[in-house]
C-alpha cells in the first residue's frame, strides 16, 4: 500500500475555481481556463509514493510543483481531488486533526532553511517536537541525535545565522528527521545552495535515506537533481505531471521534444550505473580483469575503461559476473545512444581500439 | 458651470451650516450623564497607580535611581552610553527638578503600558485581517492628526483637571505608531518560516507567539519606542490642564516669562527623551557589542565545544563519497 497518494488533484486560483476545475475537466486547456480569469496551477496530478521511496517532481518555475507539494500537507487546500497519507484523506480532515497529521506524518523542508533565527539551532532541531508537546529533555536529546546524522552536533548550542547556507539547510533537514514522521517533503530544499554544497547534501541526503528509508517527495527544477537523486521522476510542465518515470527510462526515452531539451544539459555519467549500461558477455570472448559493482556510475568507468584494453567485467557483491561494460556501451550512453541501436545501424559494438582498426 | 453655482449657493447660505460641533457637544454630553460614575471610577484608579509609581521613583535616594538607571544602560547598551546617562540625570538632579522629571517619567510609564497593551493587539490583529487594518487606520489617523489641544479640553470634561487627562491625551496621541509598526511588523515576517510552523502542525497561536512576535519584535520594539517618544511630548503639554510633572514647569515658566526656567525643564525632558530612546532602542534587538550580550556569550560559549564563525566542519567524509543507493 503507497504512504502517499494523489487522486485527480487540481488547484485553481482565482474566481470561481470550482468552474475552473470543471472546464478542465470537460478539456478545456489552462489557457482557455486563464481567459475566464482563473489561473490553474495544479491539473489533474495522479500519483502513488512508496514506503522508502524518494519521489523527485521536477519541473521550471511556474509548473505547479511548488502548489503541489503544499496541497500534500495542506498548505494549500486543494481545488478537487485527494491526497491520502496512508489511509487519512487529507483533504477531509478538520483543522485540528491536519495538524495532527502534520505533527506525526509529514514533515518538511524549505528552500530558504525557514529556522528561527532567535533559537539556537538545537532548539530549531527541536521544534516539530516542541509543537506536538514532547517534554524539553526528552526533546533537545532527540534533537541532539538529530543533528548529529546530519554531523552538526557540535553547532547545537549557535545561532542559525552564525552557521553557512549549507549548513543551515542540515539543521532544517535535522529539523525534519527529529520530527519522526515517515514521510518527508523538500521543497526545493537545496537550491539556494551553491553547487558543491548542493553536491554535498543530495550525497548526505541518499546516504541518511539509505540509512533511514523514509519516503521522500522531492520538488526540485534542477534536472541533473532529480535524476540523481529520484527513484521516479514526475516531470511537471504548465500545472500537469507530463512524465512519470525512472531516472533511466526519462533519458533513454525522453518522449517529447521538451523534454529532450532539457535532457540535453544532464549529466549522464552521474545518472547511468554500470548495471544500466552493461551488455551480455560474448562467450569465448576477451573477459577483462577489471572488475566494478553494478551500481558504480558512469562517470567511475571512465578511466578504467580509458585504461583497461578489455572490456570492464560487472558483478555483484558475491563475485559473480553479469555482464561486460565497453568501451562502446560507455561511449553510447554518454551520447544518448542505446547498445541496441548501435546493434541495429549495423556498427560494431566491441571496443576495439578506434586507433587501431583506422590503421588496419 | 456646476462649480459656479455651487459657489455662489454655498455664497448665499444655500449649503446648509453642518453642526459638527453641537454633535460632538450632544455625544460627550450623554457619555458625561450615563457614564460619569465609570469614568469616576477610571479616574480614581489611574491616579492611584501613577501615584504609586511615582512614589516608587522618589522612595529611593536620587543618586541612587541615577546610578541604578545608569547600570541599566550600561548593560543592555554601552559604557558610553551608561556614563553619558549617570552625568544627564545628575544634571537633572543639579537643577532640582528631579521630582517633577520622576512624575513625569511616572506619568509616561503608565500610559505608555497602557498604550502597548492596546496598541499590540490591535497591531495583530490588524495584521492577520485586511478587514480590520482598513477600519483601524483612519482611526490611527484621526488619532495622530487631530491637533492635541483639541482632545485636551473633551478629556478635562470627563475626568476634571489634573493627572488623569494628561494620561488619557497622552494614551490617544502615543497609541498610533505601536498599532502601526505592530502590524508591519508581523506582516513583513517571513512567509516560508510561517509556513514553516504551519507544517510542523503548529496552531494559530504557537505561530503567533513562537514565530510572529518574536520575528517582528525589532519593529514592535520601535513602535514602542515611538510610543514612548510621542508620549513624552504629550505629556509635557498635558502640563497644561495640570499634569503636574516637567510640564507644570515649562506652562509656570511660560506665564512668568521665565526663559531661563524654561530651558531647564526643557533639558531635563530632553535627557529623559534621550535615555528612554537609546534604551528603548537597544531592548529592539540586543546589541552584539553591549556587555550584556558579551556576557551571554561568553556563558554559551563554554557549553558550545566549537566557538569560532566561519570554521564550519566540512561533512563527514563518508558523505562525500556514499556511492549511489542501489535502484529496485
Amino acid at each position: 500500500m503507497p504512504v502517499l497518494a494523489v487522486e485527480g488533484l487540481y488547484k485553481v486560483f482565482g474566481r470561481r475555481p470550482h468552474e475552473g476545475v470543471e472546464q478542465l475537466r470537460a478539456g478545456a486547456s489552462a489557457a482557455d481556463v486563464q481567459a475566464s480569469g482563473a489561473t490553474a496551477a495544479v491539473i489533474d496530478a495522479a500519483f502513488e509514493v512508496e514506503q522508502g521511496e524518494i519521489f523527485v517532481v521536477m519541473g521550471l518555475s511556474g509548473s505547479g510543483k511548488s502548489t503541489l507539494i503544499r496541497m500534500l500537507n495542506g498548505l494549500v487546500t486543494p481545488t478537487a481531488g485527494h491526497v491520502l497519507v496512508g489511509d487519512e484523506d487529507l483533504t477531509t480532515l478538520d483543522r485540528k486533526r491536519l495538524r495532527a497529521v502534520r505533527q506525526e506524518r509529514i514533515s518538511m523542508v524549505f528552500q530558504h532553511f525557514a529556522l528561527l533565527p532567535h533559537r539556537s539551532v538545537v532548539e530549531n532541531t527541536a521544534y516539530a517536537l516542541e509543537v506536538r508537546g514532547v517534554e524539553r529533555r526528552t526533546r533537545l536529546a532527540a534533537a541532539r541525535e538529530a543533528l548529529e546524522m546530519v554531523g552538526l552536533e557540535s553547532w547545537a548550542d549557535h545561532r542559525p545565522d552564525e552557521l553557512s547556507g549549507g549548513m543551515q539547510q542540515r539543521v532544517g533537514l535535522a529539523r525534519a528527521l527529529a520530527s519522526e514522521a515517515d514521510i518527508l517533503l523538500m521543497d526545493e530544499a537545496f537550491s539556494a545552495l551553491d553547487p558543491l554544497i548542493r553536491r554535498e547534501m543530495q550525497d548526505q541526503l541518499m546516504d541518511l535515506q539509505s540509512r533511514l528509508g523514509r519516503t521522500i517527495v522531492f520538488i526540485t527544477h534542477d534536472l541533473n537533481e532529480a535524476m540523481r537523486l529520484g527513484d521516479r521522476v514526475a516531470v511537471m510542465r504548465d500545472g500537469r505531471i507530463v512524465r512519470l518515470d525512472t531516472p533511466e527510462a526519462i533519458l533513454a526515452d525522453p518522449g517529447d521534444e521538451y523534454l529532450e531539451r532539457f535532457l540535453a544539459d544532464v549529466d549522464r555519467s552521474r545518472v547511468f550505473t554500470a548495471g544500466d549500461v552493461m551488455s551480455q558477455a560474448v562467450a569465448g570472448a576477451d573477459v577483462g580483469t577489471v572488475t566494478v559493482a553494478p551500481d558504480t556510475p558512469l562517470a567511475d568507468l571512465l578511466e578504467p575503461s580509458a585504461l583497461s584494453d578489455t572490456p570492464l567485467l560487472v558483478a555483484d557483491a558475491t563475485g559473480e559476473a553479469l555482464g561486460v561494460v565497453t568501451r562502446g556501451d560507455v561511449l553510447a550512453a554518454l551520447g544518448g545512444v542505446r547498445s541496441e541501436d548501435l546493434a541495429a545501424s549495423g556498427r560494431p559494438t566491441d571496443d576495439s581500439d578506434p586507433l587501431e582498426r583506422s590503421r588496419a | 458651470m456646476h462649480d459656479t453655482t455651487l459657489l455662489t449657493a454655498a455664497e448665499d447660505g444655500a449649503l446648509p451650516r453642518v453642526p459638527v460641533g453641537d454633535w460632538v457637544d450632544t455625544g460627550f454630553d450623554w457619555l458625561k450623564d450615563n457614564f460619569d460614575p465609570f469614568f469616576d471610577a477610571l479616574s480614581d484608579l489611574t491616579e492611584a497607580t501613577v501615584d504609586g509609581v511615582t512614589a516608587v521613583l522618589l522612595a529611593p535616594p536620587p543618586v541612587l535611581l541615577a546610578v541604578l538607571l545608569a547600570l541599566l544602560g550600561l548593560a543592555v547598551r554601552s559604557v558610553a552610553f551608561g556614563v553619558g546617562s549617570l552625568l544627564g540625570l545628575f544634571l537633572i538632579q543639579g537643577m532640582d527638578l528631579w521630582e517633577e522629571a520622576m512624575e513625569t517619567l511616572a506619568l509616561l510609564l503608565v500610559a505608555t503600558v497602557v498604550a502597548v497593551v492596546i496598541a499590540i493587539p490591535v497591531g495583530v490583529a490588524a495584521a492577520k485581517s485586511d478587514r480590520v487594518s482598513a477600519a483601524v487606520r483612519p482611526v490611527l489617523d484621526f488619532m495622530q492628526t487631530m491637533p492635541a489641544f483639541v482632545y485636551l479640553v473633551p478629556a478635562v470634561t470627563f475626568f476634571g483637571i489634573g493627572l488623569v487627562p494628561g494620561i488619557v491625551t497622552t494614551i490617544i496621541f502615543a497609541l498610533p505608531p505601536g498599532v502601526r509598526l505592530t502590524e508591519l511588523g508581523i506582516r513583513q515576517v517571513d512567509t516560508e518560516t510561517v509556513e514553516a510552523g504551519h507544517a510542523f502542525g503548529s496552531s494559530p497561536g504557537q505561530i503567533l507567539r513562537g514565530i510572529e512576535l518574536p520575528l517582528a519584535r525589532p519593529t514592535i520594539m520601535a513602535g514602542v519606542n515611538q510610543v514612548i517618544m510621542l508620549g513624552l511630548s504629550m505629556a509635557v503639554i498635558a502640563g497644561l490642564i495640570g499634569a503636574g510633572g516637567l510640564g507644570s514647569i515649562v506652562v509656570t515658566s511660560i506665564s512668568r516669562l521665565d526663559v531661563g526656567l524654561g530651558f531647564e525643564a526643557g533639558i531635563a525632558v530632553v535627557i529623559l527623551a534621550i535615555y528612554l530612546d537609546r534604551l528603548t532602542g537597544a531592548f529592539g534587538r540586543i546589541e552584539r557589542t553591549s556587555p550584556l550580550w558579551r556576557l551571554r556569550r561568553r556563558r554559551s560559549a563554554t557549553t558550545a565545544a566549537n566557538g569560532v564563525r566561519g570554521t564550519a566542519p566540512a561533512p563527514a567524509p563518508e558523505a562525500v563519497t556514499a556511492s549511489r543507493t542501489p535502484r529496485v
